[in-house]
């Protein structure tokens, strides 16, 4: 189906990134914002502006009713969600469709199985890719979760069943800390999600997180490489790198051929990531996840692939066939991203909304600033934090670390305390030079050098 | 009597979720330091206390957007 004008179902940073890549497409945009973004930048940007409810998210990008009605009133024919929100909705996917419009993401079944974590397992399984050993599905039965934990060994995961975003896990180091943490994973994921459902995983101790972007049409899927993002904080990525800078070449393409095969078993269509554990030691990958849509951290694959994922997703959305060939994407240099959000390293990385009283985007050669600032805005305290991504890019990994330490010394944003500091720091840093940090490592590092953030 | 104010601007919650009964009640007795609600400032979510002792008389809505220095409840 063809598509003329596109609704951004979303805000900040990633409306403004759909609004680029649409505008490219010679696409009409709509934008819609709740009564706390109107002065948002992707409100400016867009053709066409619509209210769609009061501050709080569950009234207004939450609304689906509200969405739809703003579609119609606009003439818009699809929707992209951009990340969040109702992003992974299957309901949403399914009541854009139903409403004549084109959803650009998978189907509201693929969503279904692969934003299940036990169906997304058994279906990676089923394609021969390995994942972390663990109950063979939910488990619902606490004799049964007990002798689960027994045949894998502590440490374990405990994960609710329709959780994301790292919410709801919990890690049990012994039968006795298993006990009372059981019960409590399952009301909580009962009251976030409606849901309480189990499962469990073995814990792969300093392991890495390495994620796979695809691109697929429903019928073909190709890879664009990997992309390590194990600097975190509190289970959120607050670094991303694209290639990974320990993965050999053979196991590359053992790790990226496993994600087109599970890509193409569940027909996938549109841009998605594998999320996968790799041990440096035992050089294993284990799948653990697939994020039905596009990712904070997509540029740095856009910068060592040339591939703009934005636009090849509204593209297939419309029905096109995949443009590119696996053997059409080759990979470049280095990317590095930093996410730049209103939080103070200095105070335990309290969020920071305000005013930006100043705002010098870093430029140059191989850098990219994804934001949604502009001086005067106002950030509002009612969603997440991010402001904006400082990408770069260079011929080696060495070069790369350099060139963000020099983008980051150019970026000012006045106003608001925001992460720079931190980002400054790890880019000198000696383990992050040599790669040497894994899912865990960043967390005692904030510990150590606390005092060195605190200035 | 004494005004509660919001210490951050968000979005102020009078529930610790949404399937738990309200931390207070108009009317209720609270001590000095008693949570009575959460606001949330991007994502993260703050404990309300009670700064001073009496009985409680909300101002602000549950999920009400609320900037900081705004009263959220009287307490006297």
């Amino acid at each position: 189906m063809k598509i003329t004008k596109l609704l951004i179902a979303n805000r900040g940073e990633i409306a403004v990134r759909i609004i680029r890549a649409a505008r490219e497409l010679g696409l009409k945009t709509v934008q819609v914002h709740s009564a706390a973004d109107a002065d948002m930048l992707a409100v400016r940007m867009a053709d066409e502006a619509v209210n769609i409810g009061p501050p709080h998210a569950a009234k207004s990008y939450l609304n689906i009713d509200n969405i739809l009605k703003a579609a119609r009133d606009t003439g818009a024919d699809a929707v992209h969600p951009g990340y969040g929100f109702l992003a992974e909705n299957a309901g949403f996917a399914d009541a854009v469709e139903a409403a004549g419009l084109v959803f650009v993401g998978p189907r509201g079944d693929s969503i279904r199985v692969m934003g299940d974590k036990v169906a997304a397992r058994v279906a990676a399984e089923a394609a021969g890719v390995p994942v972390v050993p663990g109950s063979d599905g939910r488990v619902d039965d606490p004799e049964q979760a007990r002798a689960i934990a027994l045949a894998i060994g502590f440490p374990v995961m405990i994960k609710a069943a329709a959780g994301g975003g790292g919410r709801g896990i919990r890690i049990a180091h012994d039968m006795a800390e298993f006990e009372t943490l059981m019960p409590q994973a399952s009301a909580e994921a009962k009251a976030a999600f409606g849901d309480g459902g189990l499962y469990i995983e073995k814990v792969i101790d300093r392991a890495r997180h390495i994620e796979v972007q695809v691109l697929g049409d429903g019928r073909r899927a190709i890879h664009c490489f990997e992309r390590e993002c194990s600097l975190q904080r509190r289970r959120q990525k607050v670094w991303e790198e694209a290639p990974s800078a320990v993965l050999p070449q053979a196991v590359r393409e053992k790790l990226c051929a496993s994600a087109v095969a599970l890509a193409e078993a569940v027909n996938y269509r549109g841009a998605g990531t594998l999320e996968y554990l790799y041990d440096d030691e035992t050089r294993h990958f284990y799948f653990i996840e697939m994020n039905t849509r596009i990712q904070v951290e997509h540029p740095v694959t856009e910068m060592i692939t040339g591939i703009d994922l934005v636009r090849e997703m509204i593209r297939i959305a419309a029905g096109e066939p995949l443009r590119l060939q696996q053997s059409d994407v080759k990979m470049t240099g280095h990317a590095i991203e930093v996410r730049i959000n209103a939080e103070d390293p200095a105070r335990n990385f309290m969020p920071a909304p305000g005013t930006v009283t100043e705002l010098r985007v870093p430029g140059g050669p191989g850098t990219r600033f994804d934001t949604m600032l502009y001086q005067g805005y106002q950030v509002p305290p009612f969603y997440d934090s991010l402001l904006g991504k400082l990408i770069v890019w260079d011929e080696t990994r060495a070069s790369a670390l350099g060139r963000m330490a020099r983008a980051l010394e150019e970026l000012e944003v006045g106003g608001l305390a925001t992460t720079k500091p931190l980002h400054q720091l790890l880019a000198r840093d000696e383990s992050v030079g040599k790669a040497q940090f894994h899912t865990r490592w960043l967390e005692p590092w904030l510990e150590a050098n606390a005092h060195r953030l605190s200035t | 009597m004494a005004q509660l104010l919001s210490p951050l601007p968000g979005t102020f919650y009078r529930r610790p979720a949404p399937d738990k009964p309200v931390y207070k009640n108009d009317g209720d007795k609270v001590a000095k330091g008693d949570v009575v609600g959460l606001i949330e400032v991007m994502k993260s979510f703050t404990e309300v206390k009670a700064d001073a002792a009496g009985r409680i008389k909300f101002i602000a809505e549950n999920e009400e957007p609320v900037m900081a220095g705004q009263p959220l409840a009287d307490i006297g």
